[in-house]
This record gives C-alpha cells, sequence and structure tokens, in this order.
C-alpha cells in the first residue's frame, strides 16, 4: 500500500465525517474532482494531512463551511449552451403551451443564472404567469445568492450573448437594473419563483412536475447516486413529462433509460414514457 | 519503468502539433493517449475528427463515466474539465476555469496520477499560458516522465517554458522528434518488462 491508496482512505473517512457529523453526503460523489478540490485546500490552508483535515471539520464549524463551498461546485451562467435554450424555446415550449398550469423544478439550481434564464424564456412565451419554478439546492450560501438575483456585471456582456444565441429577440437590458458593478435582476421574474433547501443526495421526492432541469449536477456523482437522483425524477414526473440534463449527461447508461426517450436527443431533452410492467 | 497511459497537454498552435505527435504512432499503440487542448467554449467536437484524419490510431471525445481503453486517443471535450478517476475512468466537471483554462491540462495531469500513479508519460506542447505548470511538477514527483517541446519549435513557446521552469523535466525535444522518441520509449519499456518477466523467472528456477 503507496501514498495515494493511504490518501484514500483518509478521504474516505473525511467525508464519513462530514456526513456524521453536518449531514451533507458526499460520500457517493465522483472521487476525482472532490480530492482534488481536498487537496488544493490542504495546501491553501498548510494542513498536514487529508487526517488534519477531518480534525478540523469536527471541530471548527467556520472551516467546514469553507470546505463545503469547495467541494459544492457553483459555477453556473446565464443560457449556458445557448443550442439548448433554443431547443426549449423551439420543441418544448410549444408542449408546455398546452397546460392551463405549470411546475417546474430546477434541481441543484446553484446562485440562479439558469433559472432566471428560464424564467425569461417562459416570460416572452407568454407561459410564466401560470407557472411555478421550484429552484432548489443543498448549500443555502448559494441559494441566497440565487434568491437575491444578484450578479457580477462583468459577466453580462457575455449572458447578452448567449440569450441572444438563444433565440432572445427583446433587449436583455430589461430584464435587470444596474447598480456600479452588479446587476440585478428584475423583481417580476422573481414572482413565480420559490427558492428552497434541497439535497439531491438525501433528500425525497417533493412533488409532480411537468418539467425538471438538472443540467450540470449529474456529472459529480458516482453511478449509484446519479440512478438515485434518476429515480427521483422519474418519481417527479407524470408520463410525457420532461426532463432536461447537461449536453455531456445521458440517461442512456443508467437504470432509468427505459422510462424516458429522446425528445432532442443532442441537447439531452427527455420524456418521461409509460413503462412496460413485467 | 512500465508506463500505462500517456497524457498531453496543449494550446496554441496545438492541433498541427498534435497531429505531428499523432501521425507517427502506429495502429497498435498499446497505451491510452488523453489530451487537452484549449479549445473555444462553444466548439464541437472537429478537433476528434481532424486528429484521427491525421492519425491511425482511433479519436473521440471522452464521455463521462467512460472506461479508458488502450490504444485509444480521448480529447475532452471542450468547456468541461476532464478528469480521470481511480478506477480509470473519466469525469466531467465544469468547476471554474483554471489557468483561464476549460479544459485544464492541470486539472487533467493531477487527477492521471489519481489512476496511473508513477505510471504516466506526460507531454506538454505549444501553448501561450502557464496551464500544466503544476501539472508536470505533481507527476514527476509521483515517477512519471516527462516530455516537453523546445520553446523554439514551439509556436507559443509560454506553456513549454513553463512546465520546464517547474520541474527537472526528463526530455526536451523539437516537435517532430516527440512523436517516434515516444515511440521508442513506450517499447522499450514493453521490452523492459518481458525482460523482467524472464529474470523474474530464471532467478526462481536458479534458486537451490
Amino acid at each position: 500500500m503507496d501514498d495515494i491508496d493511504t490518501q484514500n482512505i483518509e478521504l474516505q473517512l473525511l467525508l464519513q465525517a462530514i456526513y456524521l457529523k453536518y449531514g451533507y453526503d458526499f460520500r457517493n460523489y465522483a472521487k476525482a474532482s472532490i480530492k482534488r478540490r481536498v487537496q488544493h485546500r490542504l495546501s491553501k490552508d498548510g494542513l498536514e494531512s487529508i487526517s488534519a483535515m477531518q480534525n478540523k471539520v469536527l471541530y471548527d464549524v467556520a472551516f467546514f463551511e469553507t470546505l463545503l463551498l469547495d467541494l459544492s461546485i457553483n459555477v453556473t451562467e446565464m443560457f449556458r449552451d445557448p443550442k439548448f435554450y433554443l431547443e426549449l424555446r423551439k420543441v418544448i415550449i410549444p408542449h408546455l403551451k398546452k397546460y392551463p398550469f405549470l411546475k417546474i423544478w430546477h434541481a441543484g439550481c446553484s446562485s440562479g443564472e439558469e433559472v432566471y434564464s428560464m424564467a425569461i424564456i417562459l416570460k416572452e412565451e407568454g407561459l410564466y404567469d401560470r407557472t411555478q419554478i421550484y429552484a432548489t439546492d443543498m448549500n443555502e450560501v448559494v441559494l441566497k445568492q440565487a434568491k437575491d438575483g444578484i450578479f457580477n456585471i462583468s459577466r453580462l456582456k457575455q449572458y447578452t450573448a448567449n440569450y441572444q444565441k438563444a433565440g432572445g429577440q427583446e433587449s436583455f437590458s430589461d430584464y435587470y437594473t444596474a447598480h456600479y458593478d452588479h446587476a440585478v435582476m428584475s423583481k417580476s421574474l422573481k414572482e413565480n419563483i420559490l427558492f428552497s433547501d434541497h439535497n439531491l443526495a438525501t433528500d425525497g421526492v417533493f412533488g409532480e412536475m411537468n418539467l425538471i432541469m438538472c443540467r450540470n449536477v449529474l456529472i459529480y456523482f458516482n453511478r449509484d447516486l446519479q440512478n438515485r437522483v434518476l429515480s427521483l425524477f422519474s418519481d417527479s414526473l407524470p408520463n410525457d413529462g420532461v426532463l432536461c440534463l447537461g449536453s455531456k449527461e445521458s440517461i442512456r447508461f443508467s437504470a432509468f433509460s427505459d422510462s424516458f426517450e429522446d425528445i432532442v436527443r443532442e441537447e439531452k431533452i427527455y420524456r418521461k414514457i409509460k413503462t412496460k410492467l413485467t | 519503468m512500465e508506463f500505462e497511459a500517456v497524457v498531453i497537454g496543449s494550446s496554441a498552435g496545438g492541433i498541427k502539433a498534435l497531429s505531428s505527435v499523432l501521425s507517427a504512432l502506429p495502429s497498435n499503440f498499446p497505451l491510452p493517449i488523453i489530451i487537452v487542448q484549449h479549445l473555444h467554449p462553444q466548439s464541437d467536437s472537429y478537433l476528434a475528427k481532424i486528429l484521427e484524419s491525421k492519425s491511425q490510431l482511433k479519436v473521440k471525445q471522452a464521455d463521462e463515466k467512460e472506461s479508458i481503453i488502450d490504444g485509444m486517443v480521448y480529447i475532452a471535450p471542450p468547456n468541461y474539465h476532464l478528469l480521470i478517476e481511480d478506477d480509470r475512468s473519466f469525469s466531467l466537471s465544469i468547476e471554474g476555469p483554471v489557468n483561464f483554462a476549460r479544459p485544464s491540462v492541470d486539472v487533467l495531469f493531477e487527477t492521471a496520477i489519481y489512476g496511473y500513479r508513477d505510471k504516466i508519460i506526460a507531454i506538454i506542447l505549444t501553448g501561450a499560458n502557464h496551464d500544466g505548470g503544476i501539472g508536470v511538477k505533481k507527476i514527476k514527483q509521483s515517477g512519471g516522465y516527462i516530455i516537453v517541446q523546445t520553446p523554439e519549435s514551439a509556436e507559443a513557446d509560454a506553456m513549454p517554458k513553463a512546465a520546464i521552469a517547474a520541474t527537472n523535466v526528463d526530455k526536451i525535444l523539437p516537435l517532430e522528434q516527440i512523436g517516434p522518441f515516444l515511440l521508442q520509449l513506450v517499447n522499450s519499456s514493453v521490452k523492459k518488462r518481458f525482460g523482467k518477466y524472464d529474470r523474474h523467472k530464471i532467478s526462481k528456477f536458479s534458486r537451490p
């Protein structure tokens, strides 16, 4: 057994300690990314080993909160993958228009950029007023950012370009107010969004949805946890319900490949179908 | 020294450089080759097609959770970091750019150690930023082998220079010699592997 094997044991113990003490469950996350970020925190703070970090996590809540932000990846942007949003507008919106009332669950919404992107499309397509959006994340810090809807102005130029590539026809600056170095998203976009705390690794289903967005969240999970989350989604969608994953995520090799069919294969937009009883 | 994987980092001018390296390798090259080339975030999968047309090897964009197969060439998808897990499968991540890059060479190289330990050959080619410096340092510390393109032969010399400054690299070569040298290095490691096996057998049987 070499140092890398020993570090793997330490990492496993650290994740177990975090789960037992704080209830956040990273044990079924894909390991490489977690390990790399733990190692970077280690050298940044001059800690001797992952075991030393475990000790600190258990007794120092402030340190744990820093580490939690390291471990939960909260990088997102408005209209990330503009082609996805273009397909959403072209293909999925007409389908949603047949419902008198819509429920959308944005799972793992992070700081909310993609939630506001969806809200803008719903507004422009005349669906917003009959939609309830549930935007959830496990991390309360980013959830608060999402709720505030305040974004750094330096990113707005790119968001505007993304918006246009995603088929946006209006003036994007109508959706926010600029204050010095930040932009505050328009209040009218927030009215029908409910932001709440939900952990995909440990919490359950909370309602029947017409559409679920969960983009670039599953890539951080191992197969077991991916299947757990897809089971939550499958249970939350009626037949014909829509599931949107990230461009590099696929349901094809999961335990739920038979419960969904492609609507837009390239952009990983799926429809829930009736599964044959066996 | 036995090797089990090749990782390559390249940036500005990289497509030409990668084509040169890959074109020198035969279709039965025994190791997987895993590449981070910096690309525009919204470019599609054209790079795999270009490189496949220049090479006798199969080239594809790496998929999330895909198991790494010997003899295949994998490219990191644009706008995602590519990581290697303990079990030698790929993970993707959209965590922020590292050295202004996503995919980042450092992220691939650092995590390659998780899957391949000291059995790595890492190559740094042309590029206009410092990405890869930390990665080669860590691979070298873990016992891997580092090849860097000579800065003079690189279209952009910042990346080779950063790698050379970061650690005591094993070999600095002009571009056209990198492919042939890689092949020779891998072949001799395969030969050594058999050599060691023979010696082991002899000593075992000659024991009184």
